[in-house]
């Protein structure tokens, strides 16, 4: 009877082709075993829950989310990851070629479930549709390239042998330099890099948002649980027992003492074997906790009786911003029209697809921590600092990104691995759950802005005042960078002569609010942009043109007393929109005739951001080096998230030394290796270590030439292992042999920093805030489900001045993931602290969420950029969702106040508009 | 502590006699639900019965196995009163979900959510039911009786579902209502079963999910539909007519957006239903 019925320990399978023999736990994923027992970590994890599709493999030809299989409905049957199809499948070797031409994997987290879907359908459809598919991948989450990239790198896929690459000089759609293991499975993440047999630390953390505690008997619980190694609390950290990124609000505990702030405050770390520490239900752990009052909101929080959060903030007040100039109020007086309107956003989470992972160890001595990060740099100093250990003792090696957008410049697992690796000796790893993820790091603040605006009869602006308080939960962060950058950006790029713009950071029992793509920009533009329209109306002016009349121009000053004598690029983007701005309207008024139950809108909206720190030095240093060999190296710690900065920098650089790319080994970021170039943030790192880059280049390329006794139009030619100057038709190889080597193997060597010229702002908020600013202004054309209270963007078109785009592909593909993450705040992202902690009630937009969008690249040269280049990554998201409201209120008068405009919330404006 | 994989119903339910076990098939709900816990009981593997898996015809309608998964409905070859089901199936989660979650799964794990329960309430499926003593069958509506709660007794297999054969010409519908294009768990769904005869209702059968704690048959409505010109059966959808609901309000949306939603879906479905939805 129950001859294979019986309870049986092994399982086997086939495996890319191979015989697999395992002996899975009950009810094991075979995620967990693919990437645990047998080395597959091209099998990525981001859910467990079948919500992000990161794990797919072909499980006899279909595709599967491996973290709900279990691993014995495996036996005897097919399984084939993306690792194993690319060496074998044509399909998958076609979607190899057609990702990395169309750029088709940013960060690269969640191309192996792409991939692996993309070839379910190419085996059924060799050349499907855009429609077939997104019906084929729907299930898969991308945070990073809003998608139509990958659309078009499978619908392309058969043509794949046809393809041409791009020159890699800067100016060119060079693929990325990084992009191969992106698209063939070996590309190593958070939590592929452990070795075999580390321990695991899991972290204890609270259940509440405010609640005093006290530990039970901690020893007893260990000895209960044999192979724990150590269970480390806030008496273990050896130095301060507190993080955070800007000096004076260094206030999130490692571990919590005596009470929490937060639903996800630390308190305790459990370290020990892997099975046994997996297996822990943490919930038993031994703590009391006394719940106390909460503060949930803004309103809570700033209520005259509200308990503080920290003694010293007064009213939960952490910090401010204000930006003055002109008078604001006499000007408004002097308006012949004014618009006053209330705002408010929700917590957004930056829902990349993987979660916080790494490992540490102690290699001599020294400590050793791998970890997905943007600021490598600055997990170095704030380990130093909490570990009482001089930083030329850690090392902090970065691994691929998967996702950050500004969560992954905090701190998260880094301290408690360090410390266990400390304490244990031995390498220990730690993977956040999607749930720890979206519980415990940072958010989009939610802001709460007012906004009064006035212009004159002819439309020109007469006064601006903004007041916006932003929830930034439980601990600092980059709070404080939001309050300072808001008010110096609210003013949008226009002409504002009288002004007024205040902004404050309150305390909450939320999660901490940190940095996110903008810094508080996008919430302000929300107000801003949406005002403008209102006031627009009222002036009986079109949108367009009268955002023309006010654009910031060469010459005329910001809102801070900023004079740019160039660069200034916002009316190159709006009037790069005229054209599909006529064109939409039109459209939109002929659809509009024709039907009741549905309206189409076209709305815009600009936006502009300065690069880099706010007032504060922002250095990056790049370093490249010849060896004898006659290899360049290009030490590039501008650490690489997605975004692109490991082909960016070294298209400036190489174009700098006066050479092509192939010649040019890459290497970093590490802080053993790479001098530091400052976090990924900020739309920085093209401006700011792209610069260094420059330099770098130039200086090495001065070197060689001073070798050769050759003039500045030389030309530097690397080949086979030799250099070769060509000038005045004469060329010389060099004789590196001759030359010594310096203590990194370098005979030739340049190291160079560069840190944008800025001045402090005075109390008015007035002075040099950045050195550039980069600009934008996007179109969108959606239709209005007037029963359903559904909006759906049709098309974008996105103008973007980059001041020289160094890889237009690169360009789009920022573009592409600013507007999908722009959309899903503007439509469906609310994060609620408790309740939306997984990637089914917490929703991201899909790939059929994504409407064609058509990239306008502008280049106003920017005299402070590398070729003259500026920054883009946060520019991106910024107009798209005050665009997108635009286009609802333009489509249909429902003026949209509270984001996201969720059905519930637009139908509800729909209804205040006077639709039935 | 064991994972039984079971090769005939006989081998499950007397595993399953055996004492305290998990039943697993597709695992699509199986493994959200256990999270990240450990798990140390007894899982006893049903996704290998080929007696639970497939469409076939039967002389007075349809048997659908318990382990069918979604991907071998939108496959299967079925009459179009099936139209509305398949249109449900793909909603189901993605592509992945639907390869191996099963229609038996959706309906065991109880969801007010469940896609696949409004088309089987409008199809008046039955669930039959199994344990070592014999087998019952009782009607979708009955099996369901609340939020994450069956009729399925401990030592039951729910093994297949029986679906009558709907009156002839009639065609169904299916349209989900959800804040994004794909894996979205529905603000409410909503399935139609028409039948038209001489330009009038002669048939017609309205499902609504995610609006009451299980989905619902509207038969008050559907006796004021019956009748009804057809061109007409849409417009004559109000408020009024639709009794029973019981919307919450969630992170997806608010009781009243519901209330007021469920209308226009029906209309929407019953419009879809008519010009034939696939």
């Amino acid at each position: 009877m129950m001859d294979k019925s019986s309870a049986t320990a092994f399982t086997s399978f086939t495996l890319n082709g191979e015989i697999a023999q395992i002996e899975p736990a009950v009810g094991e994923r075979l995620s967990f075993s693919l990437r645990e027992r047998l080395g597959r970590k091209d099998v990525k994890i981001g859910c467990n829950a079948g919500d992000c599709g990161a794990c797919t493999v072909l499980l006899d030809g279909a595709p599967v989310c491996a973290c709900l299989v279990a691993t014995q409905q495996a036996t005897g049957r097919k399984v084939e990851t993306l690792a194993g199809l690319v060496k074998a499948d044509p399909d998958a070797q076609a979607l190899m070629e057609s990702f990395q031409h169309h750029q088709a994997a940013q960060c690269g987290i969640c191309t192996p479930g792409m991939m692996v879907s993309a070839v379910a359908l190419l085996r059924e459809v060799p050349q499907p549709t855009d429609r077939q598919v997104q019906d084929a991948l729907g299930g898969v989450l991308c945070r990073c390239t809003g998608y139509r990239k990958i659309i078009d790198a499978v619908v392309g896929a058969h043509a794949a042998a046809e393809l041409v690459e791009a020159p890699t000089t800067l100016g060119h759609n060079a693929r990325r330099f990084d992009g191969l293991p992106k698209v063939d499975g070996s590309e190593k993440f958070g939590d592929d890099v452990a070795p075999e047999g580390a321990l695991v630390a899991r972290v204890v953390r609270s259940p509440y948002p405010a609640a005093t505690f006290t530990f039970g008997d901690l020893d007893a619980w260990q000895a209960e649980h044999p192979r724990i190694e150590t269970i480390l609390t806030a008496k273990d950290v050896p130095g301060l027992n507190a993080f955070g990124v800007i000096p004076g609000f260094i206030d999130q505990p490692v571990f919590a003492v005596d009470h929490v702030l937060y639903r996800g405050d630390a308190v305790a770390c459990v370290v020990g074997e892997a099975n046994v520490v997996n297996a822990l239900d943490l919930d038993l752990f031994p703590v009391e906790w006394t719940p106390q009052t909460t503060l949930s909101d803004i309103d809570e929080a700033i209520a005259p009786d509200a308990p503080l959060l920290f003694p010293d903030r007064t009213g939960n007040i952490m910090c401010g911003g204000f930006v003055q100039c002109g008078d604001a109020d006499a000007a408004l007086g002097a308006a012949d029209v004014t618009v006053e309107a209330s705002y408010k956003t929700s917590f957004v989470e930056h829902g990349y697809i993987e979660p916080e992972a790494g490992f540490a160890e102690v290699v001599d001595g020294r400590l050793h921590v791998h970890a997905c990060t943007q600021a490598s740099g600055l997990d170095r100093e704030s380990l130093a600092q909490i570990l009482n250990m001089p930083m030329a003792d850690i090392r902090v090696v970065p691994t691929a990104v998967g996702g950050g957008f500004g969560s992954k410049i905090d701190l998260s697992l880094q301290p408690f691995i360090a410390l266990a690796a400390l304490k244990t000796g031995k390498p220990v790893r730690m993977t956040y759950t999607r749930n720890e993820t979206m519980k415990s790091t940072t958010k989009r603040h939610p802001a709460q802005i007012k906004i009064k605006i006035g212009a004159k009869a002819d439309g020109t602006l007469s006064g601006l005042t903004f007041e916006g308080d932003f929830n930034t939960g439980a601990y600092a962060s980059w709070g404080p960078t939001v309050a300072n950058r808001v008010p110096v950006h609210a003013s949008g790029p226009y002409h504002v002569t009288d002004y007024r713009a205040r902004s404050r950071a309150v305390h909450t029992h939320c999660p901490p609010s940190g940095a996110f793509r903008g810094f508080g920009v996008p919430q302000s533009a929300i107000a801003q942009e949406t005002a403008f329209d209102l006031l627009a109306e009222k002036l009986g002016m079109d949108a367009l043109e009268f955002r023309l009349k006010n654009a910031l121009t060469d010459g005329v000053p910001t809102v801070c007393g900023q004079v740019f004598g160039q660069g200034v690029g916002i009316t190159a983007c709006l009037e790069a929109l005229r054209p599909a701005w006529g064109a939409a309207k039109k459209e939109c008024a002929e659809f509009n005739a024709s039907t009741t139950t549905r309206k189409r809108g076209v709305g815009i909206a600009s936006a502009w951001y300065g690069c880099g720190n706010t007032s504060l030095p922002n250095p990056s240093t790049i370093k490249a080096g010849l060896r004898v060999d006659g290899t360049v190296v290009l030490h590039q710690g501008a650490i690489d998230i997605g975004q692109g900065s490991n082909t960016v920098i070294p298209q400036i650089f190489a174009k700098a030394l006066g050479v092509s790319f192939e010649g040019i080994t890459l290497v970093g970021a590490d802080t053993d290796i790479t001098p530091d170039a400052g976090k990924t943030s900020a739309s920085r790192q093209t401006f700011v270590s792209g610069n260094a880059a420059l330099k770098a280049g130039e200086v090495l390329r001065g070197h060689i030439l001073r070798q050769a006794n050759a003039g500045p139009d030389a030309v530097i030619t690397l080949i086979g292992g030799q250099v070769q100057v060509t000038d005045a038709g004469r060329t010389q190889t060099l004789d590196l042999s001759r030359l010594d080597a310096n203590a990194d193997g370098y005979v030739l060597m340049a190291q160079e920093t560069y840190d944008p010229p800025i001045k402090p702002l005075d109390e008015n908020g007035q002075g040099v805030p950045y050195a550039q600013f980069g600009y934008a202004a996007h179109l969108v054309v959606v239709e209005v489900d007037i029963a359903l209270g559904l909006c759906k963007p049709l098309r974008f078109v996105a103008a973007h001045d980059v001041g020289r785009a160094i890889n237009p592909l690169l360009v789009e593909g920022q573009v592409h993931g600013g507007i999908a993450q722009g959309l899903g705040m503007a439509l469906m992202e609310e994060y609620i602290p408790g309740r939306t902690e997984n990637l089914h009630d917490y929703l991201i937009p899909t790939i059929g969420d994504i409407p064609p969008i058509e990239t306008l690249i502008l280049e106003i040269a920017d005299a402070h950029g590398p070729y003259g280049a500026k920054g883009l990554g946060e520019h991106v998201l910024i107009p798209t969702a005050p665009a997108i409201l635009n286009a609802i209120y333009h489509a249909t008068g429902a003026k949209v106040t509270h984001t996201p405009a969720t059905p519930t919330r637009l139908r509800a404006a729909l209804k205040e508009a006077g639709h039935a | 502590m064991s994972y039984i994989t079971a090769t005939t119903l006989d081998d499950a339910l007397n595993a399953l006699a055996g004492g305290p076990a998990s039943i697993i098939a597709g695992g699509t709900d199986w493994f959200p639900t256990q999270g990240d816990r450990a798990f140390d009981g007894t899982l006893i593997d049903i996704s290998r019965l080929e007696e639970l898996r497939g469409v076939t015809k039967t002389e007075t309608g349809w048997r659908i196995g318990a382990a069918t998964t979604w991907t071998d409905i939108i496959r299967a070859d079925l009459p179009r009163a099936f139209d509305g089901l398949k249109l449900a199936a793909r909603e189901v989660g993605s592509v992945q979900i639907q390869n191996t979650g099963t229609i038996a799964g959706n309906l065991c794990n109880a969801s007010p959510a469940a896609d696949g329960v409004p088309p089987l309430l409008t199809l008046d499926a039955q669930v039959e039911l199994t344990s070592l003593k014999g087998a019952r069958r009782l009607p979708v509506a009955a099996f369901l009786q609340g939020v994450r709660k069956t009729d399925r007794a401990a030592d039951e297999i729910l093994s297949a579902l029986y679906i009558p054969d709907a009156p002839s010409g009639s065609q169904s519908s299916f349209v989900k209502l959800g804040a994004r294009k794909y894996l979205v768990i529905s603000i409410c769904m909503v399935a139609v079963l028409v039948t038209v005869q001489n330009g009038l209702v002669s048939d017609i059968r309205v499902a609504i999910g995610a609006a009451s704690p299980v989905a619902i048959r509207l038969t008050g409505l559907e006796d004021a539909l019956r009748g009804l010109l057809a061109k007409e059966a849409a417009d004559a959808v109000i408020g009024d007519l639709i009794h029973g609901l019981a919307p919450i309000t969630d992170v997806r949306a608010t009781a009243d957006y519901r209330r007021t939603a469920a209308a226009e879906v029906i209309r929407r479905a019953i419009t879809l239903a008519l010009e034939g939805a696939a």
